[in-house]
């Protein structure tokens, strides 16, 4: 018995340590080919308000292509939560689809997997050539230097969202130009139980994309030029902390939001709770929330006093969703006239409108819908004060670590612990050397 | 162990040899005797042991490989190709003066904490709750049923709900705490800073007690009714009974329920990822979410493959010891 015991207990310790161990694994092959020319499977990112929401969008549009080509595209809409694993999972086992969305963001990290075609000059001439796009999109697309790993699909970037009446009821007649503004504005915005400005504190991605553009108006960019994280110069600790000082010190953003990360500012915003957000093309959220359009204006995210200096004047990253193709697709010349046809001048109009987005082709850029006053200024920026984030290949080890630090940070500033040089310094600092190692 | 018999006489009351053709009688084509005598068990397990192989085992493997291999986004498309690193990732594991095994080390000891608790509020209720329930009553059923709720629901609806109720300025959790009770000064934080292991902890218990009520009210079915009359009428009281009877009874199914408990615990997932997401606060970032992180999230699948076989050695090791001790102690008390 005290065999059969034994073994009894180290296959139920090994069954259930094996769940923590598994991991698959295997290779992919190394080029694409045109074995299946009629079919291709496109993995969307979900952009809309529903995967269901996405699949009534995207599936007319589809059938246009199918009508134009003969290619039957098999669409799948993958929730955000789920598509960089679904990518990496993908990538380790070969068995991705031919076409997919990627965020912008990625692209370096991704990029660094080799499993992406490289969008060179010859493939770019398949799809019209790399300067219909915007320079700051493509530029968000993979590293400098190299073939981007994708194409600019939807382009976005940050503005400043307030609350008109909220505004009225202080006395303030315009929105802030400089964050001196911002603070003074919010400190007369914050009372009776309301807030000046809405913040995702624990949400990691948003705590970046803030803080990047912060450290870019303190001249910091987080890596060095050989692509090493550089979180403790002046610059970044500085961009940290006034980030974070807006709860901690200058007391314009309630505690609560140091544990948002689910968009609940966007819910507070509608509700006039807090009268300022900055966010991405936040007008569907507002109307979903009942909010109408002539309550709200929008005006280009703060930017610091003074002469401007280099990187100054940038007050947004640069959001949005790229294409990419699978290198190992089946289908290498209907992938890329598949992206030909999304990245088309018709295509990006109705797409664009239909997500709030921006579109990366210049050409789509001038139908009016995109002049109208929020998209205007979304479109203002992207072309001339956003900059993309570090397209290092540890791009993704960067967002989770010091949007951790900051997150934490934010914790210590809603719990009333005090937020120094010092303790912005040893949080980054920490965050840092998991980078080094 | 017992043993089986393998005697051919026994086995082979007609004479049949061991060619197991059956002879000249028309029959169903037969198993070869010499499978039957020694390898019919083997055979019946062969499906379950290739599934084993197969789900758990093989990927293991692959797992401690991995843990070998400088495996970084780089070489995922390719993880073949990877470098061998030798035991970099296990020196970077439990280098505990360096950040990442700082780290680890917190994670593992925030773990053991959160472990200890969740484990023994959970055995506690459920074995509260199952005495309680013993005794017939108008009810009992019902109660039953209503107890077993956390358990049936599905853990992702359960948690997120959890997670709404802990929000700190709309949840239920201050509401009662603060404003109908006032309870707190001001409204608490439960998703981040340091509270936050008290939601895991409250969250794991309602989630793990019902498994222990049922297996406990099972162990108890067991119990004759007899030895309680002889006790009472003995003069035994009810924390007698309960001392002296209902826990050396159930002593049995208490081994298997806390070994349970403690690896579902230990290694528990879903719990903290739907509560905190990926990014858990310091005072409760669980082992499984950190190596999940390393893994996943900074995509350092070596280093995080190394972290996973640690944790695999330390439950063995664990799991081993608990048992050689237990079964002794029964032995002992068989004797």
């Amino acid at each position: 018995m005290r065999h059969l015991r034994a073994a009894a207990a180290v296959t139920l310790a090994l069954s259930v340590a094996a769940g923590v161990t598994g991991c698959g694994g295997g290779t992919s092959s190394a080029g694409g080919s045109n074995e299946s020319p009629k079919t291709l499977t496109y993995w969307a990112s979900n952009q809309g308000p529903s995967i269901e929401a996405d699949k009534k969008i995207l599936t007319p549009e589809l059938k246009k292509f199918e009508k134009e080509t003969g290619i039957k595209v098999k669409l799948e809409v993958v929730p955000w939560a789920d598509l960089l694993n679904r990518i990496l999972a993908a990538t380790t086992s070969g068995q991705g689809p031919d076409v997919l969305n990627i965020g912008n963001t990625w692209s370096a990290s991704l990029q660094a997997t080799g499993a992406l075609l490289p969008w060179d000059d010859k493939n770019f001439e398949a799809i019209g050539g790399r300067d219909r796009f915007i320079d700051s999109a493509v530029a968000s697309a993979g590293k400098e230097g190299e073939p981007p790993a994708a194409v600019p699909l939807y382009s976005l970037s940050y503005a400043l969202y307030y609350n008109k009446k909220m505004f009225a009821d202080a006395g303030i007649t315009t929105p802030p130009a400089t964050w001196e503004q911002l603070v003074t504005d919010g400190k007369k915005l914050s009372k009776d139980g309301k807030w000046a400005l809405g913040a995702e504190g624990a949400n990691l991605s948003n705590n970046i994309h803030q803080t990047f553009v912060l450290g870019q108006q303190h001249g910091a960019d987080f890596f060095d030029a050989q692509g090493k994280a550089d979180f403790t110069s002046d610059g970044a600790v500085a961009a940290v902390k006034q980030y974070v000082d807006f709860m901690a010190k200058d007391k314009i953003i309630a505690p609560g939001n140091a544990e948002y990360a689910q968009n609940q500012s966007l819910t507070d915003f509608a509700k006039g709770r807090t009268a300022m957000v900055l966010w991405q093309a936040a007008a569907t959220t507002f109307a979903a929330q009942g909010m109408k359009p002539e309550d709200w204006g929008v005006a280009p995210v703060p930017v610091p006093s003074g002469a401007p200096g280099a990187g100054k004047q940038t007050n947004s990253m640069v959001a949005g969703i790229n294409m990419a193709v699978f290198k190992n697709t089946k289908n290498i010349d209907g992938a890329k006239k598949f992206v030909k046809f999304m990245t088309s001048d018709a295509e990006q109009k109705i797409l664009c409108k239909t997500y709030g987005s921006i579109p990366p082709v210049k050409a789509a850029q001038s139908d009016a819908a995109f002049s109208a006053p929020e998209l205007k200024v979304l479109r203002d920026t992207l072309a001339t004060s956003a900059a993309p984030l570090p397209q290092v290949p540890n791009e993704s080890q960067f967002e989770t670590a010091v949007g951790t630090a900051v997150k934490e940070l934010f914790a210590d500033a809603a719990a009333g612990t005090p937020v120094t040089t010092e303790s912005v310094k040893a949080r980054l600092e920490k965050a840092q050397q998991t980078m080094q190692q | 162990m017992t043993a089986v018999t393998t005697d051919p006489k026994v086995d082979k009351p007609n004479g049949v040899g061991s060619t197991g053709t059956g002879g000249a009688r028309r029959r169903l084509p037969r198993i070869p005797d010499r499978i039957r005598q020694g390898g019919l068990p083997y055979l019946l397990l062969l499906p379950a042991v290739l599934l084993e192989l197969l789900i758990h085992i093989i990927p293991m493997l692959i797992g401690i490989v991995m843990s070998f291999r400088q495996l970084t986004q780089f070489f995922i498309n390719n993880w073949g190709g990877a470098p061998w690193s030798g035991l970099d990732n296990y020196r970077i594991a439990v280098d505990f003066d360096a950040p990442i095994g700082e780290a680890l080390l917190h994670s593992f000891l925030v773990t053991c904490v959160f472990t200890f608790f969740a484990v023994g509020l959970a055995w506690l209720f459920g074995i509260t709750a199952a005495i309680m329930l013993q005794e017939s009553f108008r009810g009992r059923g019902f109660l039953r049923a209503v107890f077993l709720v956390p358990y049936a629901l599905p853990v992702y609806a359960a948690v997120i709900t959890w997670a709404f109720m802990f929000q700190r300025d709309n949840g239920l959790v201050n509401h009662v705490l603060h404003d109908q009770l006032g309870l707190t000064d001001q409204p608490s934080f439960w998703l981040i800073g340091d509270n936050s292991i008290y939601a895991l902890i409250i969250v794991s218990v309602w989630k793990g007690w019902p498994f222990a009520f049922l297996m406990l009210m099972a162990g108890l079915q067991n119990i004759p009714r007899e030895l309680y009359e002889a006790a009472s009428i003995d003069g035994a009281g009810i924390w007698q009974q309960i001392r002296r009877i209902t826990l050396p009874s159930l002593r049995p199914v208490n081994q298997v329920l806390v070994l349970v408990l403690f690896l579902w615990t230990f290694n528990d997932f879903n719990t903290p990822y739907v509560l905190f997401g990926k990014s858990a606060p310091e005072n409760a970032d669980l082992i499984s979410i950190h190596i999940y992180q390393s893994s996943f999230v900074t995509w350092n699948f070596g280093s995080g493959s190394a972290m996973s076989v640690l944790l695999l050695l330390f439950l063995l090791v664990v799991t081993a010891v608990y048992l050689f001790f237990t079964s002794r102690g029964r032995k002992g008390a068989d004797a």
